[in-house]
Order: C-alpha cells, then structure tokens, then sequence
C-alpha cells in the first residue's frame, strides 16, 4: 500500500472534522477498504477510524425499530439483533467468516454499497433509515447504482434504523468462490405490506421486486408468486452465472424466504 | 472396518502421529519466508498486464533514482545467461522433436502471458521497490493474444513465439504403430461412444506462496538458494548448469519447511534464478516472496486438455478399441515438465484397468498466452482417468448395461500385464477393489437412500469409476528414452551414530507428506529398535545425496527402496562388528528388537554397543572393515507402481438451483503394502479434496484478451470444509509391488486421479434419473452450470 495518515477519533464531530482534510477517507471495519489499499488501488493521503466512536457502536430496540450503530461489527448484530429481529441476524451472521464479522460493519457494507452484499438487501427490505451526521435517509433514496449511495464527501452513516417486520426471511445462495450472494433476496411483511429486495442479481444494484411485492401484499404464500419472473435483461453475467440464471435464482429464492418467513 | 492399524503399535502398519506437525501447527516451523539474512534486499517483479506484446522500451531511469533503490534489472541484463530449461524433450509422430521456445529470466523483445516478468526492482524495502516499480516507464505495443487451442493452430494465426513455425509444440501418436489396427477395430465395432471434454484448467494453490531468498559469500564465491521446491537437487541443476553456469559444488539449495507444492513447486522458476543471479552481482541476499495474486499469474496451472475419445465395444461389450484426439495445453513457455504431462503421463494411462486390446492417443500440445502449465497432483493420470471413465459410462447408459458390470467384465485380471500403451502392471485386483467398494459405499441401500432425497425434493446420483495410476516414474534408462533429461533414481544416506541413534538424508522432500514419521517407521522395523531414535534430513543439497526429490507419489516406492537398501548395508556391517565382538561368524548373527545373538546361543549384543564399537573401534575388525557406520544407497526402480482402485460418489440435486452436494464418497484403493494407515489417509482425504474441487468448484478462466477472470479467491472458488462430505476411505486390499523392497505402491495422487470421474457421473447419473437427457457437463460443475444443462 502506499503511505497515509490514521486518525482515530472518538466523537462523530472529530471524525467528521478529519474528514475534511483532502483526499481523507472513512476506514469502517477495513474489510474491502484494506485489501484495495494493499493492491495499491486506493490511495488516501489520510484513514480516519470510526471504530473508536462509543456513539456509533451497539444494538438497541425502539419502538420496534432495530437501531445498530453505524461502526457495529456484523458478529455483534448477529447475537445481538437475534431476538428482535432474527432474520436480519441471521444474515449477519452468514456475512464471510468470522473475522470478516468480527471487523466489517454495517455501515461500511452499507456505503460501500457492494452489488452483491448482504446487507443493502435487509436494508432495502426493512425500509431502514439511514442516518448520517447530517441527515436521516430513506433505504429507498439512499442506493445509487453499483458501490454508489446519495452520500456526500465526508458523509458519514452514524445509524441504521430498521422497522422490524411481522415476519422476514433473508436467502442467500452463494457465488461458489467469494461466497458472496450470488443472489440474495430479502423478504419482510410488514402490517399492510410485503417488502422484497434482491441483491447480487441487476446491474443496478440491490433493487425492489414490485412485482412479488404485490401479490405477496395480496396473498403472502410462495404459491402467489407462481408465474411471476424477473427478466433477465439488466441483469450481471460473470463465470459464476448468467443473466437468465440470475433471474430465475431470483424467483426461485423470493418463495424459498416466503415459505421459510410464513 | 477396523483400522489395521489398530493392532500394530509400531514400525511398519502403525499410525504413530505425525511428528512433524508439531511445529506445523504451533507456528515453528521454519519456511523460507521465515529466513531473513542481514542486510538483504527486496525484489518486486513488474509484470505485463497484457497477454501478448512487442517491448518497445523499457525507461528505468526515473525508478533507478527512487528512494531505497539498489538496482533495476530487465531482460538486457539476461541476455548473456541461459534461458529457464525444458526438462523433457517429446518425439513427435513424424520422428521431429518438439519446437522447444527460449524462456528468457526476464521477458525480452515480447511479453507473452499476463504475469510474465519484464524488469525486477531490487531496493532495501519491498514497498520501496514497488514505488519504483511504478515508475518504470514502459512502452508495450499489445498484439492479438492467443488463448483458445484450437484457435491457435489455425493457418496464419498469431504466433506466440515469432521464431517457431507455429504455435503447435508437438503432435504425438501414442502407439503411432498401432494406429491402422484401431482404424479397423472402429470400423468393425458393434457399438461407438463418443464423448467430447475439457479437463478444467486449475491453480494449485499451496497454502504457502512460492519465496525464494539467494545469497552470494564474497569470500568464498559460494551461492545460496533458499526456496519452496519440492526437489531441491533438481533446481541445483537446472539452475546451476543450465542457467546461471554455477558448478554444483559451489551452490547450495535449500529447501526447508515447504507449505505445500502439489506439483507446482516442481519447476524450475525465473524468480529462484534471479534471486540467485542479483545476489551475486549485487553481493547481497535478495528475497522475493510472492503475493497471494502474483502466484494466481506465475504458478504453473495445471490440467487444460481438451479431449474427444471414442470407445468400439463388440456385441458382447467387450471393449475393442479406444481413441482419443487431445489438444493440450502449454501455456506461453515449456515449464520445466511441461511436454511429459500430456504425453508419457498420459498416454501411458490410457488403458486404465481395462483389457482393451487396441488404443491410439493424440496429443496435440500447443502455445497460447497464457501462464505455463505443467504438473498438478496426479499430472496426466486424471485427465486419462477422467475420459475413459466417463466414456465407458456414457457407453453402458447407451447400452442400457450396469456400469460396474460393463467395467468388470472388462477388467484386466491377470497380471503381470503388457497394456497397448507400452507399460507392464505387475500387480492389482480390480475386482477386489470393487468389491470392496460395494460393500464401503452401501451401494446396496443406494435405492433406500434416494427415494429419501426424492421424497425431500432432491435428487440423488450414483457414480462409479475405476482408475489406476502409475507411480514412482522408472527406470532412468527408460526414461531416457522417453526423453526425460534427467534419471528417476532416488538416494538415501543413513548416518548411524555412535550411541545408536540415526540420521536418514534423503533426497526425496518433504512438504506435507509426512515422510519424517513414516519413514522412521521402515528403518526403525528393520532394526527393532524405537522409531524416536532414527531422524529425517531433507531439502538442503548440502546434507543430503543426490536426489530426484517428490512429485509423482515415488517417495516411499523409490526414496522409501533407497532408504532401505542403504539400511540393508547398515545392518550387514554391524553383523559384521558383531560377529567379531562375540567371536562367532557374521553368517551366524541375528538381528531381531535391536538385539544381534549368535544363532542357537545365548550370546547377544545390543544396537548400542555395536554402534559404539564402530566409532570407538578398540575391539574391532580393523584389518576387514572400516570404522564407522555410514552407507549410502540409490535406487533405480524396474517398472513404476500401479496403484488402483474404485471409487463412488452419492450427490444430491437441487433441481430448482442446480447446485450440488456431495453426500458419500467412497474409496477402495490398493495401494500395496502399506506403512502408516493413518497417512495414507489423510492422502486419499487431500486427494479427493481437490478432485471434488476440481469437479465442482475450481476453474481458471482466461478470457478472449488473455486476461485471467479468476485471478483471485473472489472468483477462484477452492474447495472448503462444508464443501466436501465424511470419506469412507479403504485400503485392504493389497497386491504389494513386485519389485521394489517394501512392496508399496503410492497413495498421494490416487485420490485427485480417481475421484472427478465419480462427481461427474453421479450428476448424470442425478440428471437423467430426472429424465433430463444430459449425457455430460464440463467442470467445474457449477449451479449455474448444471442448471444450464438441465434447461438446455
């Protein structure tokens, strides 16, 4: 890698202070950001470490909305989450290995915005809030295409709040080499209305199935998914799978976490 | 099955653990990347990015400035050293020899794969050295890169090497004289299968990176060589007489603590020359250690056959004929085994355990821009394996015949036996193998089993094969023949000491084999004294004799006879201490639990005191024998060893995903005699872990432009834990070797050599149980893969 500065500030204020410095950059668990520095395809004059801020760390509950703090390692979701929550724990607890869950967080998965991780899919599902050092943003506004969000320069996202559902499911069938979703679809039912989010699988990123959305609003079994499929155009190809494979992954993973959720 | 073990507490057939891994796994062991020397520099490799280009120039000037930079070398400064040798040279089927490209140190006039070395920086910091790396002015004018084989044999396609006619390396005919004879079996033939298949191109992936660290000793002029092979001795040569001029007695290999080779740490590589060569121009160690990515690009791969084989049956089903047609493929350099691979390695092979009268191979081996591929664990014998065994279950499905009956009723079984394909078995049973493996596998509740997956949404297949491999590559003087530039012996000193105790220097290598325990296990049997007095040298050119070192499964066949042939002499000349000592006739002297007696007396003397009256010689035959006690052996093998077997894989379905899971996966080798049961194992574990991953999981993909699309472990997918299912391994059955001491046989590659077959044909097997008319799939394979060929 090359030479950089490390800050590691304790308050939100001082991290959003060093960021200011040119050319700074946001360090959560590292667990993308290290590997890219060590191939020399990033070079930040200077790291600044959210995981030293108390304020950013931790699970809690609030009127029945799972609030995880933006530097929170994906293990401790997993445990911590589990009883309110389950299914967004158990998809925390199936991110990597454990010392990827031991580092990564989910604000950095989140900003990162990884077109095939996890947690964008939960996020999206959820109708999670997405709260910044400056704003609060909704799941539906915050993801702007591959590794891209509506975060600013410096953003940094201090909290995740996600509304939990009656009943959720998150499938995950994984790319066989990185183990990564392949496709992962998110499942949540809400009182009035089901939420489905695909993840791995478009060329846009994590994105809604409406589709699934309404006839699961109407009826939420597997069985009313029947006929329903996503087309394979915008859809990724790569040596692990092709456009149509994804797409029909897709159906096949939405009644998989139906019929598991129900 | 009880353990054979479970009764033999020491010596040979006991499975004492492996002492080795003590400092394996408490983090003591002593790899290369552990040796650091003072004042050593780092070399970095500035790599082509591109698959096939002109140099146009190479400015260094700037990067030679940088901070902490010692020296810049490219390919100019190579230009008065050999090139990286070819160790095999192949008579092709019109009596040429084969087009054998120059393989320069450092890339000169072109680049020809993504990974080749252009300029290596040498500077006091590794992180220096890549600063300056990048600031290496280089002009490349990309030319059209020629991956696919087919492709590359085209008349007027580009050539990878400007000076050959063409990119074709060689066209072999493997029995060139028995080709007229299979024409007319195919011709009369009641039935023909033919089956067309890719051998997946793979990386091997040792957990340890390659490193090498060279060293120069200005007083003396003597060179140093720390590095991860598997045969020390051979890269002594190759590099000391063929490269860089050295004399061997004036440079030392050493090879410590290895982690892992599988193969690819065979060969010869530029980076050990270079190190080597800037050590001595720049009088000071220089170390590289490569990166998980740059192995990715500058390991020799494995495997990359494309094959078409057909199968002549008779109305009874009797096999008739075989021929294969098969482009291999080279890669953009011969590494240092390259051409044996798919050729005496290969072909040899071909007629598996089968009585099939009559075979032709052809192996077209061809340059492309790709990384050089050479060796991996069982090099030719899979991919022999994998076509016949695949061939002759397409045939019995299209004849509506048992696939084992179809292979039993053309087993070979009676041995010794010639085989078309100019090899003799001296020993197998094939038929007890198979019976074993009935009985391991259950394959009786094999219906019961998938009615259950049936009744659980999924869908269970059966597959079922057969191999047999060819170990312990010999003799040399055949060899020479085949065109191998070097002999197939191996050696062994055994250095006892005065108190008793021993040190075994071989010239086999160990980096994972665990020869440290099991070798002690032969000598301390034939003494009858404890396996803790008797130790292993390996992997330094200065303490160990000559030797050829490990690949092929020939250590304990071929290093094992050594070690007991110099054992042999060992115990003749302390017979010889004894007989003076106790003033009886050496003829008369017995050796049994350490202990030498006269025949039909009560008078002993133990180990101990013979081995001390041999170093402390007061009562002595010093007017017969010498003092001490020191021989050493070298073995040169009468034929190979012919391990066998047959293995079988139960797979579930998922038919919405098509992804697979392995459930059971059963071996029955014959591995002859065997040492530690343990051991073998764990072999057979490792071996089929990679032969499933080979088959389900593992692919490197290069794409039209050269460049490789799974060039690390996010697009690689290595076989893990959850990935591989609980063995029922078995090696009861055993037709020890006819001709070397210890009747054993080999047991590293079997498992990677027997088992892609079995995953293949057990998804068929799934496939068509579901009425879909699949006949084959390519490897790896995949969810996306299988469900491609079910929706086809």
């Amino acid at each position: 890698m090359y030479n950089f500065e490390v800050e590691k500030p304790t308050s939100i204020a001082d991290a959003v202070a060093a960021l200011g410095a040119e050319e700074a950059q946001a360090l959560g668990g590292g667990q993308t950001l290290i590997p890219t520095l060590k191939q020399r395809l990033a070079s930040p004059s200077k790291l600044v470490s959210l995981s030293g801020i108390a304020e950013m760390q931790g699970v809690r509950l609030e009127a029945g909305t799972v609030c995880i703090g933006g530097a929170t390692p994906h293990g401790v979701v997993a445990s911590e989450a589990a009883a309110a929550y389950p299914a967004l724990a158990a998809l925390a607890g199936k991110i990597g290995d454990p010392a990827v869950r031991n580092r990564g967080t989910i604000g950095g998965s989140l900003a990162n915005n990884d077109p095939a991780a996890c947690y964008p899919a939960a996020a999206l599902a959820s109708g999670a809030v997405i709260v910044t050092n400056a704003r609060e943003i909704a799941a539906d506004d915050f993801f702007d295409g591959l590794f891209t969000t509506v975060l600013e320069e410096g953003e940094i996202v201090t909290e995740v709040r996600l509304p939990v559902p009656e009943v959720a499911n998150y499938q995950k069938f994984v790319q066989p080499a990185s183990r990564f979703a392949l496709v992962g679809v998110f499942v949540a039912k809400f009182a009035g209305a089901v939420r489905v989010a695909v993840t791995g699988a478009s060329e846009e990123g994590v994105f809604r199935w409406s589709e699934a959305e309404a006839a699961l609003s109407r009826n939420f079994s597997a069985d009313a998914l029947e006929g329903l499929s996503v087309a394979p155009e915008g859809m990724m190809a790569d040596i692990h799978g092709s456009k149509a494979y994804r797409a029909h992954l897709i159906a096949v993973l939405t009644k998989r976490a139906v019929a598991a959720a129900a | 099955m009880p353990k054979d073990s479970d009764q033999i507490d020491s010596g040979i057939g006991a499975s004492p653990k492996r002492r080795e891994d003590v400092r394996f796994l408490t983090g003591t062991g002593n790899y290369t990347d552990d040796i650091n020397l003072n004042g050593q520099a780092y070399v970095y490799f500035l790599r082509s990015d591109v698959a096939h280009g002109r140099i146009v120039s190479i400015d260094t000037s700037d990067a030679a400035a940088m901070p902490g930079v010692v020296q810049i070398f490219t390919g100019a400064d190579f230009e008065s050293v050999g090139g990286i040798p070819c160790g095999w040279q192949i008579t092709d089927k019109h009596g040429e020899v084969m087009q054998e490209p120059a393989h320069p140190v450092l890339a000169q006039g072109k680049v020809r794969y993504v990974g080749d070395a252009i300029a290596a920086v040498v500077a006091d910091s590794l992180e220096q050295a890549r600063d300056a790396a990048e600031a290496i002015m280089l002009d490349i004018e990309e030319l059209p890169a020629v991956i696919d084989m087919k492709a590359a044999l085209k008349e007027g396609a580009t050539k990878v090497h400007d000076d050959l006619t063409s990119n074709l390396c060689y066209d072999w005919g493997f029995v060139e004289e028995n080709k007229p004879a299979v024409e007319e079996a195919f011709a009369k033939a009641a039935h023909v299968t033919t089956l067309e298949l890719v051998n997946n191109r793979l990386i091997a992936n040792p957990m340890e990176p390659r490193v090498a660290l060279g060293d120069f000793n200005r007083a003396t002029g003597d060179s140093t060589l720390y590095t991860t092979s598997q045969n020390p001795h051979v890269i002594r040569l190759l590099m000391g007489a063929f490269v860089l001029g050295i004399p061997e007695h004036k440079l030392r290999v050493i090879a410590p603590d290895v982690g892992g080779g599988f193969g690819t740490k065979i060969f010869h590589y530029a980076e050990e020359a270079f190190c080597t060569f800037a050590a001595k121009a720049l009088n000071r160690a220089v170390k590289w250690t490569s990166s998980r990515s740059e192995a990715f690009i500058s390991d020799a791969h494995g495997r990359d056959h494309v094959t078409t084989i057909q199968l002549a049956l008779d109305s009874d089903n009797n096999f008739t004929a075989l021929r294969t047609d098969t482009h291999a493929n080279m890669g953009a350099y011969l590494s240092t085994f390259a051409p044996s691979v798919p050729t005496w390695l290969h072909g040899t092979l071909m007629a598996g355990n089968y009585k099939t009268p009559l075979i032709y191979v052809n192996v077209k081996a061809v340059f492309t821009n790709t990384v050089p591929v050479d060796a991996y664990r069982g090099a030719g014998r899979p991919e022999a394996t994998f076509q016949l065994e695949r061939v002759i279950d397409k045939a019995a499905r299209e004849l509506g015949v048992d696939p084992i009956a179809l292979r039993r009723q053309n087993f070979i079984t009676e041995f010794p036996y010639a085989t078309p394909v100019a090899v003799e078995y001296d020993t197998g049973d094939y038929n007890a193998t198979m019976d074993k493996l009935e009985e391991i596998a259950d394959l009786s509740g094999f219906a019961a089993r998938r009615a259950k997956s049936e009744a659980s949404g999924r869908v269970r297949g059966l597959g079922v094969n057969c191999y047999i491999e060819a170990c312990g590559i010999a003799p040399s003087n055949l060899v020479g023949q085949l065109g191998a530039r070097a002999g197939l012996y191996e050696s062994a000193t055994v250095r006892v000491n005065a108190t008793g105790g021993l040190v075994v220097m071989t010239g086999s290598h160990s980096h994972g084999q665990g020869h440290e325990t099991s070798f002690p296990q032969v000598i301390a049997e034939m003494i009858g004294i404890d396996e803790s007095m008797v130790e292993i040298v390996h992997g330094d050119t200065a303490n160990t004799p000559m030797g050829m070192g490990t690949y092929g499964s020939r250590s304990l066949a071929v290093g094992g006879s050594a070690m007991v042939r110099a054992t042999e002499k060992i115990i003749a000349k302390a017979k010889k201490i004894a007989a003076h000592i106790l003033e009886a006739s050496d003829a008369d002297i017995e050796l049994k639990d350490g202990q030498f007696s006269v025949a039909g007396t009560d008078k002993s003397l133990a180990w101990g005191d013979v081995t001390l009256a041999a170093y402390v010689p007061h009562n002595y035959p010093l007017e017969d024998i010498e003092p001490g006690l020191e021989e050493t052996a070298f073995y040169d093998p009468a034929n190979f060893t012919y391990p066998s077997g047959a293995y079988a894989c139960e797979v579930e379905l998922d038919p919405e995903t098509g992804k697979v899971s392995i459930e059971r996966f059963a071996a029955a080798d014959d591995f002859g005699n065997i040492v530690n049961p343990m051991i073998v194992d764990g072999q057979v574990h490792g071996g089929i872990g990679q032969g499933i991953g080979q088959a389900l999981l593992e692919a490197a993909v290069y794409n039209e432009d050269g460049q490789l699309l799974s060039a690390s472990y996010m697009d690689y997918a290595m076989p893990r834990a959850d990935d591989l299912p609980f063995y029922q391994v078995d090696h009861s059955c055993q037709t020890p070797c006819t001709h070397n001491p210890l009747g054993v046989k080999g047991c590293g590659e079997a498992g990677a050599i027997g088992s892609p077959p079995a995953v293949v044909n057990a998804v068929v097997d799934a496939l068509q149980s579901m009425g879909k008319d699949v006949t084959h799939i390519d490897m790896p394979l995949s969810p996306a893969r299988v469900w491609a060929a079910m929706n086809g």
